[in-house]
């Protein structure tokens, strides 16, 4: 998409990293542990840092493309990441261990929490705290929106479909995987490939 | 009473809608978990969902919480599982065969047309958590700010949230 114009740059340095000769499942399960419980507000750059930039185990168009798929497919970025990573180092092994790692963190502390706020859930304090959790969160997403966005759309048209998509959800109350499967088809017909347009790896 | 196979149920059927995020699901998720099974109620869901996005990792996390309420420890587990297992099975085949399709004009094409679904979703995802989470002048205003202070400054968004508890706590305590 929009990194088409950039990729001649990209491509200097496609074929340059290898997977390393030797990447222990321990070392996956490891690494993805380490994401798993210090990527604090969004995967995404840790991962980046982590696999591209500490362990060379990927190189950048190599993370560009796999994070294209994982965004295409359901499943968490995250989670999805673990497993195309894990899969290229250390096949079904290599994926189970990514996922494990990532997952197994923010579980633990998530169970914790969760006990803790059945408990004390109603205080006023925890009540009051809450409300402002829950309103940032709102934010967050829409900034998340904002930037996907900028990033992942190819057409000024793209924006009826996700009008379409909002509206078939939230006014008309279509499910979910109707409301996926309906303006997806429309908006894949819409993609159609033109003559003449190349298949990119990096779109 | 039993509720492990309905949470298996109920997550697996929600991986499967998370396209482009986790918040994809969130309409679905609020249906089936507080109006249908009702393990929860709209706020806690909302609650859960937002002290989640402090949690390190994948951001869906508070499904965890969700599965030790209604079936104790072993629902936590069989939540995880059930959530991460399908879609996680589904990218490792496709990542094999996605590669392979380099060369197949459609590939662009899905992947294009499949953006603009996926972020309608996520919006649409905000909105109906919107609807629980925004129900003041001061909380309007907080969700603005965050947005605004997100698309200006590179600054980690748990952080924000972190801090919003302060602004909740110093704006919503009862005097």
């Amino acid at each position: 998409m929009n990194e088409t114009g950039r990729k001649p740059a990209l491509q200097t340095t496609a074929g340059a990293t290898k997977a390393p000769a030797e990447v222990s499942i321990f070392q996956i399960f490891l690494e993805f542990l380490i994401i798993g419980a210090t990527s604090f507000g969004g995967v995404v750059p840790y991962l980046r840092e982590s696999l591209v930039t500490k362990r060379h185990w990927v190189d950048d168009k190599e993370f560009v493309e796999m994070l294209s798929i994982s965004q295409s497919l359901p499943g968490l970025n995250a989670t999805n990441m673990a497993v195309l990573v894990g899969e290229k180092l250390g096949g079904v092994m290599g994926s189970i261990a990514g996922v494990l790692g990532m997952c197994l963190p923010g579980a633990l502390l998530m169970f914790v929490v969760g006990i803790f706020y059945r408990e004390h859930g109603d205080h006023v304090w925890v009540t009051a705290a809450l409300k402002g959790v829950a309103a940032a969160a709102v934010g967050l997403l829409l900034s998340t929106v904002v930037s996907l966005s900028k990033k992942s759309l190819s057409s000024k048209f793209d924006f009826v479909f996700i009008a379409l998509t909002v509206v078939s959800v939230n006014r008309w109350h279509i499910s979910v995987p109707k409301t996926l499967i309906a303006v997806g088809i429309l908006a894949i017909l819409f993609h159609y490939p033109r003559k003449g347009q190349k298949a990119s790896a990096t779109s | 009473m039993n509720q492990i196979p309905a949470l298996v149920r109920v997550f697996a059927y929600l991986s499967l809608l998370t396209v482009g995020g986790g918040m994809a699901a969130f309409p679905e998720m609020k249906i089936l978990t507080v109006d249908v099974h009702q393990w929860l109620t709209f706020p806690q869901l909302i609650h859960l969902y937002s002290v989640g996005q402090m949690a390190p990792g994948p951001n869906m996390m508070m499904i965890v919480s969700i599965g030790q309420w209604a079936g104790g420890t072993l629902g936590a587990i069989a939540v995880l599982v059930a959530f991460f297992g399908p879609t996680a099975i589904l990218a490792f085949l496709v990542a094999k065969g996605w590669r392979k399709l380099e060369k197949w004009p459609w590939r662009t094409s899905i992947q294009q047309g499949l953006a603009p679904v996926s972020i309608g979703l996520l919006l649409a995802g905000c909105f109906s958590m919107a609807k629980g989470a925004i129900t003041g002048l001061e909380t309007g205003a907080m969700a603005v700010a965050v947005l605004l202070i997100l698309m200006q400054y590179k600054i980690n968004p748990a952080l924000l949230v972190v801090a919003s508890a302060v602004v909740g706590v110093l704006t919503f305590m009862p005097k």
